[in-house]
């Protein structure tokens, strides 16, 4: 039996308080890259009942994502945005998803992350995450960004912190692991990283855009 | 004198581009602010650090 929109919303209420949930359902948060990050950080902001999320990315789900990303092993070869939209529906089924199954560039990443309060980076390849940081910073600088670098390998998830490089720009990562190095990418370290990213999303959203 | 990530050095009337090669930065893989400022990176050859300003480069790595 799927609980209602009342009785979903007010079990958030009872575990974040009203003030804050009204928040959370009001925003719209971009999450740019479906992987091992995005697809963690999209989870987190489902189960804590932001409103709307825009989900970004132009791959397929394949097999060696399976280890760290949010996707099931029936869903090999579908779009992410789609396979992580139906996901993301079965925990919270009122949640407000718009997809793009298309590559982020230059030319159009401030159209499609436009309607978003925050704007979560979440590519594999630095100059990827490079691209976007400089893209919001100087298009969009009304909007809060949560990017991340370094969460590759086994070394300690201790290493993993939040930075706030400025009024709204913040960085998660320990800023040095990179998977180029051979250390492959853990499930339990990216996570790590992706909970940072989405917990200073929420902390943004409650007011609170401080590490 | 400038800061760097934290760090002092003698950089002062010296071109951010020059700073960030000397520095071992891929321009392709940063941003950098300036007193929290985003630097453009077409303006990287046209900036130069004045004393005193207070310069941050996020250097990015792979893997997400």
């Amino acid at each position: 039996m799927i609980p209602t929109r009342d009785e979903f919303y007010n079990a958030l209420i009872e575990r974040h308080g009203a003030e804050n949930q009204k928040k959370f359902d009001r925003a719209t948060v971009a999450i740019c890259g479906l992987g091992g990050l995005g697809s963690n950080i999209a989870i987190c902001l489902a189960r804590a009942g932001v409103g709307k999320l825009i989900l970004i990315d132009f791959d397929k789900v394949d097999i060696s994502n399976l280890h760290r990303q949010q996707y099931k092993a029936d869903q090999v070869g579908m779009p992410k945005p789609e396979a992580l939209s139906n996901n993301l529906k079965e925990i919270n089924p009122y949640i407000i998803i718009e997809t793009h199954n298309v590559k982020v560039t230059e030319e159009n990443v401030i159209e499609l992350t436009k309607e978003a309060d925050i704007v979560c980076e979440a590519f594999d390849k630095a100059e990827n995450k490079a691209m976007l940081v400089n893209a919001i910073l100087e298009n969009a600088p009304d909007k809060y960004l949560v990017s991340s670098s370094g969460m590759a390998g086994f070394g300690s998830s201790n290493l993993i912190k939040t930075k706030k490089i400025s009024k709204r720009f913040f960085l998660s990562g320990d800023s040095v692991s990179d998977v180029n190095d051979g250390i492959g990418l853990i499930s339990s370290r990216v996570m790590v990283c992706a909970a940072h990213e989405a917990h200073m999303a929420l902390r943004i959203l409650m007011g609170e855009a401080t590490v | 004198m400038v800061k760097i990530n934290g760090k002092e050095y003698q950089y002062e009337n010296k071109q951010l581009s020059a700073i960030l090669s000397e520095l071992n930065y891929d321009r392709e893989r940063v941003a950098v602010e300036i007193n929290e400022e985003i630097v453009p990176k077409v303006c990287y050859d046209i900036t130069i650090l004045k004393d005193g300003d207070i310069v941050e480069v996020v250097s990015f790595v792979g893997g997400g």
